[in-house]
């Protein structure tokens, strides 16, 4: 299969590998995918008032779905939590030009952001914003 | 050293120079029709044919008038399974084989499922085999064929063949063994195993391409077959269509060289491969060996590598021309069905990779490979949320996934 540069790139260097701690009361995690199917994303956020301070990620899948999270890494930095749960997978389908096959990748990435800021404001429900 | 590194040769063979130079005249010079009776260009095509099925016979243990040319191994396992179940489908319906088997066999066999005969489906045990036990009690007064093939193409077992073929003969059923991956490779002779049809391809044994043949028993029993090309005529009624003579020739040259050379090729990959998977084990945990550890095709190491996903390993050895356990092009992913059929959990099925070293394989290549994929797994398990969460202590088994 012909990889795009981009998820060549990625693969080969991908962005903010890593785990931050995932008890911290700053950091949100999502844990999406099963092991079965082939691909399961870790991704966490650090958060600084409403704002994601660090984003890191580590992925057990393909190329595409390796990609696809160092990407969320990558524009999760600097955004707000509202911004952050606006990324859609269609904007990863298209920065990385994945094929038809592996858009359910990008979903993943999606899902992936979605669990982690959840996760984040479970640990803050009550607290006022 | 020049890279990619092939280390593919389940999947295929390159043609060996000396079965080439044997092929060469009979594309220009000794052209003729190997059915054509009444001139010196088809006596010598036919000659050349007559040669070459010696020559094969010779590699199995068989009589040359039980080789029956096809264009290869999809082709001979057709006529042998469609062309028994037609011959023999009034004295019974029912046929045995495995889900470990090529897809050209298993595909045949749903084929004769909608054409009224019943199949049952072995599963093998965790190491690819099957035992005699196990087939004799699928066994029915109306069995009428057993199909369970000599070697795996994807993890390498070996089945014990000539137990099975003694069982066959007691209960007086066919036993069609596909011989693609075992012979030229292993020791295989067809009467001291009681296989009463076998087929071979000659591109995995450093022959060319779409040439193969099919072995038919001709005594204790005499095995008839329905044809499933109708034409010429052509061998023997059971095969129809002229000769591919140059094809032929160099089917029976690649089986010459490889019965010669069978223990030092052997013994040559066999000594790559303790090679290889003793550098990979080393350097890493959790990699597992698929198949029968000690009863596999010589240059055959299926690997799986624990944590990491086969089509990202894949990636990151662009250096390497290998074979996935899996095949990550749709949303579902689909791991091996062989790989599955032995209880292969799906995602050690995912991560795994079968290497095949050949008669051309170095020791530089090989080590080379084995670096290659140590520093990729390396890599991906430093990326793996499962290989973190492993030395965590977490038990995977039991964690709650979002399937999706
Ligand atoms: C075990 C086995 N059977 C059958 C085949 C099909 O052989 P051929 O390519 O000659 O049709 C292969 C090769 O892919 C094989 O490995």
């Amino acid at each position: 299969m012909a990889y795009s540069d981009k998820v060549l790139d990625h693969y080969n260097n991908p962005r903010n590998v890593g785990s931050l701690d995932k008890t911290s009361n700053a950091v949100g995690t999502g844990i999406v995918g099963a092991p079965e199917c082939g691909d399961v994303m870790k991704l966490q956020i650090e958060v600084d008032g409403d704002r994601i301070v660090d984003a890191k990620f580590k992925t057990f899948g393909c190329g595409s779905a390796i990609a696809s999270s160092s990407l969320a890494t990558e524009w999760l930095r600097g955004k707000t939590l509202q911004e952050a749960t606006a990324i859609t997978n269609t904007e990863i389908v298209q920065e990385l030009s994945l094929p038809p096959v592996k858009i359910h990748c990008s979903v993943l990435a999606e899902d992936a952001i979605k669990a982690a800021v959840s996760d984040f404001k479970r640990k803050h429900a009550g607290e006022d914003a | 050293m020049n890279t990619p590194v092939y280390l593919d040769f389940q999947a295929t063979t390159p043609v060996d120079p000396r079965v080439l130079e044997a092929m060469l005249p009979y594309f220009t010079q000794v052209f003729g029709n190997a059915a054509s009776r009444n001139h010196p260009f088809g006596w010598d095509a036919e000659k050349a044919v007559d040669n070459a099925r010696a020559q094969c016979a010779a590699l199995i243990g068989a009589h040359e008038k039980e080789i029956v040319f096809t264009s290869g191994s999809t082709e001979a396992i057709n006529l042998a399974l469609k062309g028994v179940a037609e011959m023999y489908g009034s004295k019974g319906k029912h046929i045995i084989t495995s889900l470990s088997e090529h897809k050209a066999v298993l595909d045949v066999a749903k084929h004769l499922e909608k054409e009224g005969f019943e199949v049952t489906y072995l599963a093998p045990d965790k190491l690819g085999r099957h035992s005699v036990e196990q087939i004799e009690a699928a066994m029915r007064d109306d069995t009428i064929l057993v199909a369970i093939m000599w070697a795996n193409n994807e993890i390498g077992t070996i089945q014990s063949i000539a137990e099975i073929g003694k069982l066959c003969k007691e209960r007086k059923v066919l036993f069609m063994c596909d011989g693609t991956q075992a012979a030229g490779k292993i020791p295989v002779n067809v009467d001291e195993a009681g296989v009463d049809l076998m087929c071979a391809s000659g591109h995995k044994m450093y022959g060319p391409k779409g040439v193969g043949f099919l072995y038919v028993r001709r005594k204790n029993p005499r095995v008839r077959l329905v044809a499933q090309m109708d034409g010429g005529g052509h061998e023997r009624g059971m095969r129809s269509g002229t000769l591919n003579v140059p094809g032929i020739v160099g089917l029976g040259a690649a089986a010459d060289v490889a019965r010669q050379d069978l223990e030092k090729d052997a013994k040559h990959s066999l000594q790559l491969r303790e090679r290889f998977e003793a550098r990979v084990f080393k350097a890493l945990d959790q990699v597992f060996i698929n198949g029968d550890k000690d009863n596999r095709l010589p240059g055959c190491s299926n690997l799986s590598f624990a944590y990491v996903e086969g089509e990202s390993l894949i990636m990151g050895i662009p250096e390497l021309a290998v074979s996935s356990g899996s095949a990550c092009t749709s949303a579902s992913l689909e791991p091996s069905h062989v790989l599955q059929s032995m209880g292969v959990g799906d995602e050690l099925a995912h991560s795994s990779i079968r290497f095949g070293f050949g008669r051309l394989t170095t020791e530089e290549e090989t080590d080379y490979a084995a670096d290659q994929i140590i520093r990729a797994v390396i890599k991906l398990r430093e990326l793996s949320p499962l290989y973190e969460m492993a030395l965590e202590g977490i038990d995977l088994s039991q964690v709650n996934w979002t399937g999706h």
